[in-house]
């Protein structure tokens, strides 16, 4: 079918649809990763969002359910330039077109993808829609977009119960504002057991399965929404447990302490982010997908150090707090999709929880 | 940071071109010496290739063009006292020879340390035991495998392993002397080449993983450990296929991420290990079924993939390995595309490429085509698109083999059995033959089966099959047409296919607005803002390229990918020109799709179009661009090939235009202009079919050359004594369907000459008057040519550099000239003049440091040779010799026949440059790879009626203590003439043979000059052909065989002095 997707500003890209062929609304980013479309498709912090993927050609392996990283897509709309017809690889369950029209996720193909990342580019981040069909009315769509708000996602993607995941010594309580499924097996894999919070659980219901450790993880949208979440990082904090924090988790932690954070133009995106160690000068690249950052002006030296910064625009990549049992990343050390070269940072977090301070 | 320690670096080249290694060292060289100097760096540059870009003066500080020895290097170093040599930017040659000097304690004694990689690193990577046992202390698994230094070693390690297995030598280039054995039998046959080809006499029996995919992966790493992938490549062939003669696409297509981070994470892993501080290429085995993987192999230095990645991403791995060897690391080198970012991040791609490799077959129609761990490819081309049937329709037509898409008319006539049979040979035409299976409705599964290549690339091959269908069938409306050219459907093919014409297909693509947008090649899928001026073509909505910049603009059409008779020559032209049109003021627009070269650098015109070399490519450009002129003369046929089409495009070519060459090229015109000037030629006729070619030749009396028009280093051109070989030759020639006639000649044998010459449209200039060793009847690109002349006297050259002044004239040139002649009983012929630049001219620029290129685009613009500092005619010889020596590459192509004719064979060429012709041919013999000189043994076979004037070769080369073995014919004649022989059996009459002999290792030269009786053609055939893969340097011209006896004779007392080409103009002083 025909397909059109609008932008906030009014510019449209003309394409054909794929997957599930509903008009949908979403807020319009880019993804300039080559591979780990499906980990990417099945990450809770794209909930609401269309995504673009800058490489033309998506799909050519399938789609493998081993690599999801939650029970199914969260995003709104998938903007591609071509889907594979076939999925080629010897996991492959289904093919991306199938699995995106089970999951109820709209796509659009046969788009100039790299005008489009060019137009996100330079106007920044922007809302959009996307309508199907031969005869669209764009004086409406545009209407629409414009009344389109995204909010509480963070609720939206958490989970409903706590439940437990693998039988380690070394107990860790999860606080889910969308988590990805690839930080409980980093975990897990280096003998922990975890048990995954709801993004609402309050200090005391941590703390009751006694952890060695809290982990915080990524999730979706504005971390400024997240007020209760907040107020109780702050506790954790004081509290004083080792504490590691991943994107989303990240912003939510620096926020408790009083710092900002800003919306990026366009965010960050792929897996090709370097990002510097500030206390050694190494640069590690990095899995990334966030459009807020944490503001380096605020960030108060007395209650915490900057531990990581981008390569590309400065921004800030990490935290260590002065508690020295706490730190975060913006990056995502647990990859999936992306490299693995900042792993250790989840060996760190075991031996800060075995005892070690930071 | 930068290094202060670091001053004076010597760079080692590659060498002359060969297989295996070929432009993209020169592209690698000539980057990092740029990347040197601007950090205020001496760079001293060690190259024996004449042609390159690397060994101009302008890109290094002091030039040595000499054999690529240790003792060269030695004495290199002992004269400039230099404090580091960089030995990853030549390839494996420069890295062999960086070590043995390490070894041989020379560097430590002078003070000279090895920077980027050292030796150690190169030793782990290099040397097989040592580099399986730091991939076992990683946990990095390799394919089972043992080291033999015997066949008996061999056979145990194999029966140990289990067959299938794989022989790879150590120390080699191109998988040389390699291959798969599948018995005991098989594995005799190629562990015997592979031992004797390894310089440690050592080889790797190693476990089968054929049919696994292949996987490539680019690495960097600074001193202080930061790591990053540049690119990752995935080869449609599997593991199997050298990776030089697969087709390779990137990024990889058929792996989740889960793979490609398992791939990564062990690549970084090898070169943290390893600790190399710069470039690194890593090859992967991957099961197909599985997670399992192995490690193929590293190299520890820039490579071909390395240029490939490159091109690809536009990140300069060069470039960045050599501020590295300095001493930077990534975080301080700027990204030069963005300007805004950092070295340190990995590109990405908003598109995808595929390399096609470029065979020799079509010159080499005897060698055997299979393809396999022995690389044969002599060049490659790349398709840039954002899909990949789009990626590799453009790749194909790159590669100017008349085959513009997956249809192939010659395999349309096999039967399905036939046809089933040639899918389970991988040879160079296997594309084609899977997509006339798939055409055929072979299923993909089964041709998976068989080839083991991808279902998604099958898939992919099976899409464009169906658009084939879908155009034959029509109707042709505004959705089809514009989908065929989303697939990069030429506008020829479209038309072949459904029979609308291609004016029509034009006016329709005009009247739906269906053309190509050019988009950038940013390393960052439009991240950021950046300004290369790299850009590719795709059917999309927004064009990136602006064709406004307020000045006037030249398009220059590049040389496409290196082939025999067309080489770094041609790209060394090209370049030089884009910069002399620079320095007048022009805006510089280059289209070329060779990955390999130097004009594919981004930063070389002031645009890149990286595509096709097809007039429809080149329409696009032109309608896109709208540039003020086009230059044609300096990228060789492929460039000459489109004069006519530009020229009707509206845009004049500069300088000559293409009645010149049109004159030049068509045998009446030229005749007659040949009469007009009274400049004698041998006789000749213009035919058409072979009849007439007999007739003619009856006329003219045999021997006679038979030749196509409108072709380069004489492709398709043979000497023919009878009528069968006119037959043949014919039957040879109309293998491709010919547009142009086929010329007759007589067969003159004389002493051949060639000249460049710069006309300004007034008067012309000729720089230097080369002679060629060989007597005619041997190509000239396979001929040793001397500067200046050593046996034509003054009254033949001044009658040379007449004809070459009415010549250029009544051609109309402007610009360059070659001219051929033969000098015969004190009268000149002209063989041929092209007005285009020729394979010699980089070679005689540099010896007469007189800028032919620049002075050429000077007469573009009216400037006369006068204005510019040259008078007219001869210019004064200067006080030295060069020697250009041609390379071949014969023990890589199978079956090929290696004795010389009128068709090219040669792949590259060295330099030898002293005072005297004897130092300087002495040189030369060793940069070609000719080290046993003084004395040794030698083979001598000759046909019957070269006996005579070989008896003074064998008494000079006896004289000099050398032993000769010869079979019975050869040996009863020398030893009736008093020299002695030892006598051998001849093929197959008793043990040991001849064959033997050669195989045994103790020959070190084989003379043997080709008959033209069958039986004996068969045995002499079999003597070169051993001797070539037995690594034995093989002589079949007398005239090759005398001037080695002059250099035997001389080599003793001749002092080899080491001369930098950048003072040549002062040259007595130098040495």
């Amino acid at each position: 079918m025909k397909a059109l997707l609008m932008l906030e500003n009014g510019s449209c890209f003309e394409g054909t649809g794929f997957g599930c062929e509903k008009d949908t609304l979403c807020e319009v980013v880019f993804n300039s990763a080559m591979c780990g479309y499906t980990e990417l498709l099945t990450d809770p912090s794209y909930a609401g969002q269309g995504v673009v993927m800058t490489y033309p050609l998506i799909g050519n392996y399938g789609i493998c359910y081993d690599d999801a990283e939650s029970s199914r897509p969260w995003l709104s709309a998938y903007i591609v330039h071509r889907v594979s017809d076939v999925a080629s690889n010897f996991r492959a369950d289904t093919d991306l077109n199938t699995f995106l029209k089970n999951n109820s996720v709209s796509g659009i193909e046969n788009i100039d993808t790299r005008a489009l990342t060019k137009v996100l580019r330079e106007s920044g981040t922007m809302k959009g829609m996307i309508a199907y069909g031969d005869s669209v009315d764009k004086e409406k769509m545009i209407e629409k977009i414009k009344a389109y708000r995204l909010k509480s996602l963070v609720p939206q993607v958490s989970c409903r119960e706590p439940r437990v995941y693998g039988d380690g010594p070394v107990k860790v309580s999860l606080i889910d504002y969308g988590v990805k499924n690839n930080i409980i097996r980093s975990l897990v894999s280096r003998g922990c057991t975890v048990k995954r919070f709801p993004h609402s659980a309050a200090l005391e219901d941590v703390m009751a399965f006694d952890p060695d450790g809290i982990m915080l993880t990524n999730g979706p949208g504005d971390p400024k929404e997240c007020v209760k979440e907040i107020a109780e990082l702050k506790r954790i904090y004081e509290h004083g447990i080792p504490t590691f924090a991943i994107c989303l988790g990240h912003q939510l932690m620096a926020l408790a302490h009083g710092f900002d954070t800003y919306k990026l133009k366009y965010g960050h995106r792929g897996i090709n982010h370097p990002v510097k160690r500030m206390s050694t000068g190494r640069v590690y690249i990095t899995s990334q997908n966030h459009g807020f950052v944490v503001d380096e002006k605020t960030i108060d030296p007395s209650v915490a150090d900057v531990s990581f910064k981008s390569m590309n625009d400065g921004s800030i990549e990490g935290l260590t707090y002065k508690n020295r049992k706490t730190f975060s990343v913006q990056f995502h050390p647990e990859a999936a999709p992306g490299p693995h070269d900042t792993a250790f940072l989840f060996d760190r977090f075991m031996s800060l929880m075995g005892g070690e301070r930071l | 940071m930068k290094r202060k320690d670091i001053k004076k670096v010597i760079i080692i080249g590659s060498g002359p071109i060969i297989i295996g290694q070929a432009a993209e060292f020169d592209y690698a060289g000539t980057q990092a010496c740029r990347a040197l100097r601007e950090e205020g760096v001496e760079v001293i540059l060690i190259n024996s290739n004449p042609a390159t870009i690397m060994t101009d003066r302008q890109i290094a500080d002091k030039v040595y063009i000499e054999p690529l020895t240790t003792e060269t290097i030695k004495k290199v170093i002992l004269k400039e006292n230099p404090d580091s040599i960089l030995p990853t930017l030549g390839g494996q040659n420069a890295l062999n020879l960086a070590v043995e000097l390490e070894e041989s304690g020379f560097l430590k004694e002078h003070n000279v340390e090895m920077i980027g990689t050292n030796a150690d690193t190169i030793r782990k990577a290099e040397d097989r035991e040592l580099f399986k046992e730091t991939m076992q202390k990683i946990g990095e698994p390799v394919a089972p495998s043992e080291i033999a230094e015997d066949i008996e070693g061999c056979i145990k390690a194999a029966n140990r392993i289990g067959y299938p297995v794989v022989i790879r030598p150590a120390y080699t280039l191109g998988g040389s002397g390699g291959g798969f054995a599948n018995n005991e039998e098989e594995l005799v046959e190629i562990a015997k080449v592979g031992l004797n080809r390894s310089r440690v006499h050592q080889v790797l029996v190693e476990r089968s993983i054929a049919g696994w995919k292949e996987i490539e992966y680019e690495v960097m790493r600074d001193h202080k450990g930061n790591c990053i992938t540049v690119c990752n490549m995935e080869n449609i062939d599997p593991v199997g296929v050298h990776t030089g003669d697969s087709i390779v696409v990137a990024p990889c297509q058929t792996l989740a991420d889960k793979e490609l981070q398992m791939l990564r994470t062990s690549a970084l892993n090898i070169i943290q290990e390893l600790k190399i501080e710069g470039g690194c290429n890593v090859q992967f085995a991957l099961n197909p079924n599985s997670f399992e993987y192995a490690v193929i192999e590293v190299n520890p230095r820039v490579s071909r993939s390395s240029a490939l990645a490159s091109k690809a991403t536009g990140y300069p791995i060069a470039k960045v390995a050599s501020k590295i060897a300095l001493g930077y690391t990534l975080d301080e080198i700027p990204n030069a595309i963005t300007k805004k970012t950092y070295a340190c991040f990995e590109p990405t791609m908003d598109y995808c490429v595929v390399k096609i490799p470029r065979w020799p077959f079509d010159k080499f129609i005897h060698a055997r085509r299979i393809l396999g761990t022995q690389m044969k490819a002599t060049g490659e081309v790349m398709g840039i698109a954002p899909n990949f049937e789009a990626a590799l329709m453009k790749a194909i037509r790159c590669l100017e083999q008349n085959t513009y898409s997956l249809l192939d008319d010659t395999l349309k006539d096999l039967s399905d059995e036939e046809l089933d049979k040639r899918l389970h040979v991988v040879d160079d035409r296997r594309l084609w033959v899977v997509a006339e299976s798939l055409r055929r409705g072979v299923t993909k599964e089964k041709i998976h089966g068989i080839t083991k290549i991808d279902i998604w690339f099958l898939q992919k091959f099976q899409d464009i099959i169906e658009m084939e269908k879908k155009i034959a069938v029509g109707p042709m409306d505004e959705e089809l047409l514009r989908k065929a050219k989303e697939y990069e459907f030429l506008d020829k093919t479209i038309s072949k296919l459904s029979g609308i014409s291609v004016s029509d297909l034009r006016a329709m693509q005009k009247e739906w607005n269906i053309r190509p947008v050019y988009k950038m090649v940013d390393t960052c899928a439009a991240e950021f803002d950046a300004a290369t001026p790299y850009y590719y073509s795709r059917y999309g909505v927004q064009n990136e390229s602006s064709p406004e910049s307020g000045r006037k603009k030249v398009l220059v059409i590049g040389s496409g990918p290196i082939r025999i008779g067309q080489g770094i020559e041609f790209d060394f032209c090209s370049v030089h020109s884009v910069w002399a049109l620079k320095e007048y003021g022009f805006e510089t627009i280059i289209v070329n799709n060779n990955p390999e070269t130097v004009s594919t650098d981004f930063d070389v015109a002031d645009k890149l179009y990286f595509e096709p070399l097809t007039e429809e490519d080149i329409l696009h450009i032109v309608e896109l661009e709208k540039p003020d002129g086009a230059v044609v003369q300096f990228g060789g046929q492929t460039a000459i090939k489109l004069a006519k089409d530009i020229e009707n495009m509206g845009v004049p070519l500069l300088g000559s235009t293409s009645d010149s060459i049109d004159a030049a090229e068509d045998r009446e015109r030229f005749d007659e202009i040949l009469n007009q000037c009274r400049i004698p030629r041998a006789a000749g006729r213009t035919v058409f079919t072979c009849d007439e070619a007999i007739a003619a030749a009856h006329e003219l009396g045999y021997p006679v050359l038979v030749r196509p028009s409108y072709v380069l280093g004489g492709q398709g051109m043979q000497i023919a004594y009878s009528d069968q070989d006119i037959i043949d030759q014919i039957g040879i020639i109309n293998r491709v369907v010919q547009e142009h006639p086929i010329l007759v000649d007589k067969y003159i044998m004389g002493t051949e000459v060639e000249v460049d010459a710069v006309c300004d449209g007034t008067d012309t200039m000729i720089p230097g008057i080369m002679q060629h060793i060989e007597r005619a009847g041997i190509h000239s690109g396979d001929s040793i040519s001397v500067y200046p002349p050593i046996s034509v006297d003054s009254r033949m050259q001044s009658l040379i550099v007449e004809y070459t002044r009415s010549l250029a004239k009544a051609l109309k040139v402007v610009g360059l000239l070659n001219v051929q002649y033969i000098v015969k009983d004190e009268k000149v012929y002209v063989i041929e003049a092209n007005p285009r630049s020729s394979r010699t001219v980089p070679y005689i620029s540099k010896v007469t440091g007189i800028p032919i290129v620049p002075l050429a685009v000077g007469t573009f613009f009216g400037k006369t040779l006068p204005e510019m500092g040259y008078h007219y005619g001869l210019q004064k010889e200067r006080p030295l010799v060069a020697v250009k020596m041609p390379v071949f590459s014969f023990e890589k192509l199978y079956g090929q026949d290696v004795s010389l004719g009128p068709e090219m064979k040669s792949t590259g060429e060295v330099l030898g440059v002293a005072k005297t012709y004897d130092e300087a041919l002495i040189k030369a013999f060793y940069g070609a790879g000719v080290h046993k000189i003084e004395k040794g043994n030698v083979i001598i076979t000759v046909k019957d009626s070269d006996k005579e004037e070989m008896l003074p070769i064998a008494e000079g080369l006896y004289d000099l203590g050398w032993t000769i073995y010869s079979t019975a014919g050869t040996s009863e004649f020398l030893n009736g003439h008093d020299i002695p022989t030892i006598r051998l059996h001849k093929i197959g009459a008793g043990k040991p043979d001849i064959l033997d002999q050669i195989l045994s290792g103790k020959i070190n030269l084989v003379i043997n000059t080709p008959s033209k009786s069958v039986a004996h053609h068969r045995d002499g055939y079999k003597i070169r052909r051993n001797a070539v893969e037995a690594g034995i340097p093989c002589l079949t011209s007398l005239d090759t065989a005398n001037a080695f006896l002059r250099c035997a004779r001389h080599v003793e007392t001749t002092q080899l002095s080491v001369v930098d080409i950048t003072k040549v103009s002062s040259f007595l002083n130098f040495i």
